[in-house]
């Protein structure tokens, strides 16, 4: 179980004034229950890539595989590949449109031939995954606040039981509440229902504190892809790329550079606690 | 697959069309849409067919990229040429049953589909060319001497290049939508045609709802700059001609005279 990216690349516009190489010799495997994190700057072909993960755009020229089976195949059946590999686009909440939520995330089930029964019994796990309270279910979706909608569309994803779950930037434009929220329900849709996840995101403190992989995209090829440890010790090559590491690893920094003996690989907020206690007490012995 | 459609959309390069005051522009294609209806004969078909196509190696555009342009109004392209085969009278020439192509059916449904093709095309480099805003500012100048008699021609304007700046916000929007929908299942495209409308609403809903939130949006910006129309408003870039503006009019009225040349021989030529 896995989805392979053989040199993949992907051409806007091709022939025109506005064409534009979006991917470039993408070659990438993902495997079964991986929680990856890909980020990039604005453009750096993001979007771009996950699209072509569920067969929405079609390469230029490269492969993909999915399971093991070429989906650009003659007799590949796509649409049964969207509902395996569940696409959660960027602000998610543009696309409800029923006049219910929980008809809205009936939408994706029903589509798979699903009887009436089956779809709803599916909606109704979904909206629990996504952790909307049960009293917005059955009101209008347009009438919910805007994390509201996120969670009901995120549903709307969910409800077609997909083996990958990608969300492309899932806590753009929500409060710190918010963010937080979301990102715990996807880490614990990642644990519980056992999901292959991709997070795209340009938020570092996002991805760091979550992911266990990380591809960081430039100009739409890939620059690194490690375990998040790796990734941030290449810190100049993240800051050319227009991105920065995480603001504690920043703290860190500063922290060292002002003498006190603290590790500079620090990644997230608790690693931090950890790393000035140690220091602290280091201190304290010596 | 919306990406495709290219009325209206501004194709950026630095050819001597792209140059032109916008209001030259606005009349020549005023012009060149008359002389569409005028021309008579070969010599006048032959006339237009030139002048289009020095308008489009002018323009710098690739023919493909218009040509592409006509795939939308391909429909009414065959509608008008069927139209006008079989339900002209005259000289029959063939029949299918109740259907007679007649001779006159067959010219009419020739010249019919080449002026509108040739509409299209022409009136296609205007927008190519030229920025909406550089379009409705020409418009604006163009037709400010109508603001004497209690037309808004500033606002009439400004609904125009708001329009046309939408269209391609609006279609991208609409692929969005399209693809987050198949993301989740949707299936546009087979069924019949009850079955296709039905599943247009899961676009059709979230495309309306973002249109409006959109104007909402837009108005309100327009009202924290204190926008009131027309009144008392400069233009940071005031329209100007230049030397090549000039040149362009002569050109212009050279090719209507041409025209207006065709057709008069071509009436005494059949009169004689």
């Amino acid at each position: 179980m896995s989805i392979i990216l053989d040199k993949v690349n992907y051409v806007y516009s091709e022939e025109t004034a506005y064409e534009k190489q979006a991917l470039n010799q993408v070659s990438l495997k993902i495997e079964d229950g991986e929680f990856i994190g890909i980020i990039g700057h604005t453009g750096s072909g993001k979007s771009t890539l996950i699209q072509h993960l569920n067969g929405l755009l079609k390469a230029t020229s490269g492969g993909i595989y999915y399971n093991g089976r070429d989906i650009y195949e003659e007799d590949y059946d796509r649409k049964e590949l969207r509902s395996k590999v569940g696409l959660v686009f960027q602000y998610p909440e543009h696309q409800l449109f029923e006049t219910t939520v929980f008809a809205d995330v009936c939408f994706g089930p029903k589509n798979l031939g699903l009887s009436r029964k089956e779809a709803e019994l599916r909606a109704f796990s979904a909206l629990k995954s996504a952790g909307l309270p049960e009293e917005y279910w059955y009101r209008s979706p347009f009438e919910l606040s805007g994390g509201q909608k996120r969670r009901a569309a995120i549903a709307g994803v969910l409800a077609m039981k997909p083996e990958v779950l990608i969300l492309d930037e899932p806590t753009a434009g929500l409060d710190p509440w918010g963010r937080e929220e979301i990102l715990n329900q996807i880490a614990s849709m990642h644990q519980e229902l056992n999901m292959t996840i991709l997070l795209v995101s340009h938020s570092m403190e996002d991805v760091a504190e979550y992911v266990k992989r990380i591809i960081v995209m430039n100009q739409g090829s890939i620059l690194l892809d490690g375990a998040p440890k790796e990734v941030f010790l290449h810190q100049q090559k993240l800051e050319a790329a227009g991105l920065l590491v995480p603001q504690v690893t920043y703290l860190m920094q500063e922290l060292k550079g002002r003498g006190i003996p603290v590790s500079v690989e620090v990644t997230t907020l608790k690693e931090a606690k950890e790393a000035v206690l140690q220091a602290f007490s280091n201190r304290r012995l010596g | 697959m919306l990406r495709d459609i290219t009325i209206g959309q501004y194709y950026p390069s630095d050819s001597i069309l792209h140059k032109l005051d916008p209001r030259v522009k606005l009349l020549g294609t005023l012009v060149y849409v008359l002389s569409l209806f005028f021309f008579r004969g070969a010599a006048g078909f032959a006339a237009v067919t030139l002048g289009l196509a020095a308008l489009i190696w002018l323009s710098k555009v690739p023919l493909r990229y218009m040509v592409k342009g006509l795939k939308a109004i391909g429909v009414i392209l065959v509608l008008t040429g069927m139209f006008n085969l079989f339900l002209t009278p005259g000289e029959p020439l063939a029949s299918f049953g109740i259907f007679k192509i007649t001779e006159e059916g067959l010219k009419n449904a020739g010249f019919m589909v080449i002026r509108l093709t040739y509409l299209i095309l022409g009136s296609s480099v205007l927008t190519l060319t030229t920025t909406p805003n550089r379009l409705t500012d020409g418009l604006e100048k163009a037709l400010r001497p109508l603001n004497k008699i209690g037309v808004p021609v500033h606002e009439i304007s400004m609904i125009m290049s708001i329009a046309l700046r939408f269209i391609p916000i609006l279609v991208e929007e609409t692929d969005k939508i399209m693809k987050a929908q198949l993301a989740r299942g949707a299936d546009f495209e087979s069924g019949n045609l009850i079955k296709k409308a039905k599943a247009m609403a899961p676009l059709l809903v979230p495309l309306f709802i973002s249109a409006f939130r959109r104007a909402n949006d837009l108005a309100m910006a327009m009202e924290a700059r204190c926008y009131n129309g027309g009144e008392g408003r400069t233009k940071m870039k005031p329209l100007k001609y230049t030397g090549k503006d000039g040149w362009a009019y002569l050109i212009m009225a050279g090719y209507f005279a041409g025209i207006i040349v065709c057709v008069w021989m071509s009436r005494n030529g059949r009169n004689s």
